[in-house]
């Protein structure tokens, strides 16, 4: 029985599991599953807040464009997001660093569905305080900015922390353009060592749901919080 | 995009269209086989979590955190490089004999999306008023009886628009299969790309059938709530 579980491959490469080759050159592993998804995760808000906006307006022609773009990304499999992203990408612009291919489909992606959650807390603030915002002379994107935004969004907070647990899942999507995140990172050292793969992916399972289980924790409490602030 | 000459002739005939309409039903099929055995397993899952005893309960919530809080594609990692350790011999020799790749998919895509299913049931059996299941109880039904005849039923009615959107996702979660050699559509359309250089032409393709795959099922889920549930949703 002693043979059957080798955790020395884990111990052995624990460093490189956790920021790659960092000091000494890219950052890799857990570190930048991290790095990725902070990124994705201000520029994906920034997305969703403006197709959000765009997708309530009041003009037609912003909307439907809006909703459409919306729609057609939730449609498709975050894999094909990426695979448009590096193969459209450079045709467009010339090359650029896997890295911010993956950053860039991670927001464009989580854009869509955060523009959702933004719309949601907009339809959940009451009608009222349009009404009273718009009585008291101020004009419908001052309504927006100053009365209802600053409400929508802190009830948000939430879903937002969950679309962000969401995100570092799908950071493990960045292995198939090479980009050396802690999946990439998993395989690598799986295909040196060829003899642990149980041990190497049972490991990377856990450590992603140390960092997801956590965020889910605060997401809760979070939520628990805002409702308890709200009762009184 | 400058020197790039469209030839859609490609794709809708001839070689490459077999290989796309070959992965879109490897795609159909692996989501099929998937969506009902994750609906079983679901089902047990969120019977366990609100079961009496606790260690049962507990054992159903560590279940659903530990899988909805890892990546689908570690899941599927895991399964396919790294679950021989733990599998019995036999069940071992009979995967290796019937195509390893597609059965590993599938226990990722069941298990993961399970999680997710015995959510969703739950929170349609904890809209059932609690009157239903006294009633049951005081009728002498057991407690699995009263969930089996009284609970289930009518909570499986008002679940089946996420149970149905759960079938959306996993339909896309599938494309994750690729990575372990599933000739599945997201592969295929990949295969066209290398062979052809056409990418753009393959992409198109493979993402139409996503969304049309995704617009059907949303209006049949409208539908439903329509003329069903009778609930008139906005847009």
């Amino acid at each position: 029985m002693e043979q059957l579980f080798n955790i020395s491959v884990i111990t052995d490469n624990f460093t490189y599991f956790m920021i790659g080759r960092f000091p000494h050159g890219p950052l890799g592993g857990v570190g930048l599953t991290l790095y990725l998804a902070v990124a994705s995760c201000i520029l994906s808000f920034i997305g969703g807040l403006i197709l959000g906006l765009l997708s309530v307006s009041r003009f037609p022609a912003v909307r439907y464009p809006a909703l459409a773009f919306i729609n057609l990304v939730r449609g498709m499999p975050l894999l094909m997001v990426i695979f448009w992203m590096y193969f459209l990408l450079p045709a467009l612009f010339g090359k650029i660093p896997e890295n911010n291919t993956v950053i860039l489909a991670l927001s464009l992606f989580t854009s869509a569905y955060m523009s959702r959650i933004i719309v949601a807390g907009i339809d959940g603030i009451p009608k009222g305080q349009t009404e009273a915002a718009t009585s008291t002379g101020l004009k419908s994107w001052q309504v927006m900015y100053y009365i209802i935004l600053p409400q929508a969004l802190r009830n948000m907070i939430p879903s937002f922390v969950n679309q962000f647990v969401s995100l570092i899942k799908d950071t493990s999507l960045a292995f198939i353009v090479g980009v050396s995140e802690l999946t990439h990172v998993a395989t690598q050292i799986n295909n040196r060592t060829m003899a642990f793969p149980t041990e190497i992916f049972a490991f990377i399972a856990i450590i992603y749901f140390i960092l997801c289980f956590a965020f889910t924790t605060l997401s809760r409490w979070l939520e628990q919080r805002l409702s308890w602030s709200k009762a009184i | 995009m400058l020197n790039y000459t469209f030839d859609w002739s490609i794709i809708t005939s001839g070689q490459y269209f077999d290989w796309l309409l070959a992965g879109l039903i490897t795609t159909l099929k692996l989501s099929a086989i998937s969506i009902v055995l994750a609906f079983l397993l679901g089902l047990l899952i969120a019977v366990m979590r609100m079961a009496h005893s606790k260690p049962v309960r507990w054992f159903a919530l560590a279940y659903l955190e530990f899988f909805r809080n890892t990546p689908l594609l570690v899941q599927i990692f895991f399964w396919y490089f790294g679950s021989y350790k733990i599998l019995p011999v036999f069940i071992n020799d009979w995967l290796n004999k019937t195509g390893f790749e597609f059965a590993a998919a599938a226990i990722a895509l069941t298990i993961y999306t399970s999680a997710f299913i015995a959510e969703d049931i739950r929170s349609g059996v904890l809209s059932i008023p609690k009157e239903q299941m006294e009633a049951a109880r005081s009728a002498g039904f057991s407690y699995l009886r009263s969930m089996q005849y009284i609970i289930l039923p009518q909570a499986v009615r008002i679940t089946i628009p996420p149970l149905v959107n759960q079938f959306l996702n996993l339909a896309k979660n599938s494309s994750l299969a690729m990575t372990i050699g599933v000739m599945e559509m997201t592969y295929q359309a990949r295969q066209v790309e290398s062979y052809s250089f056409k990418g753009f032409e393959a992409f198109t393709a493979a993402t139409v059938v996503y969304l049309v795959l995704s617009i059907v099922i949303t209006a049949l889920v409208n539908l439903y709530n329509e003329k069903v549930l009778n609930v008139h949703k906005a847009a």
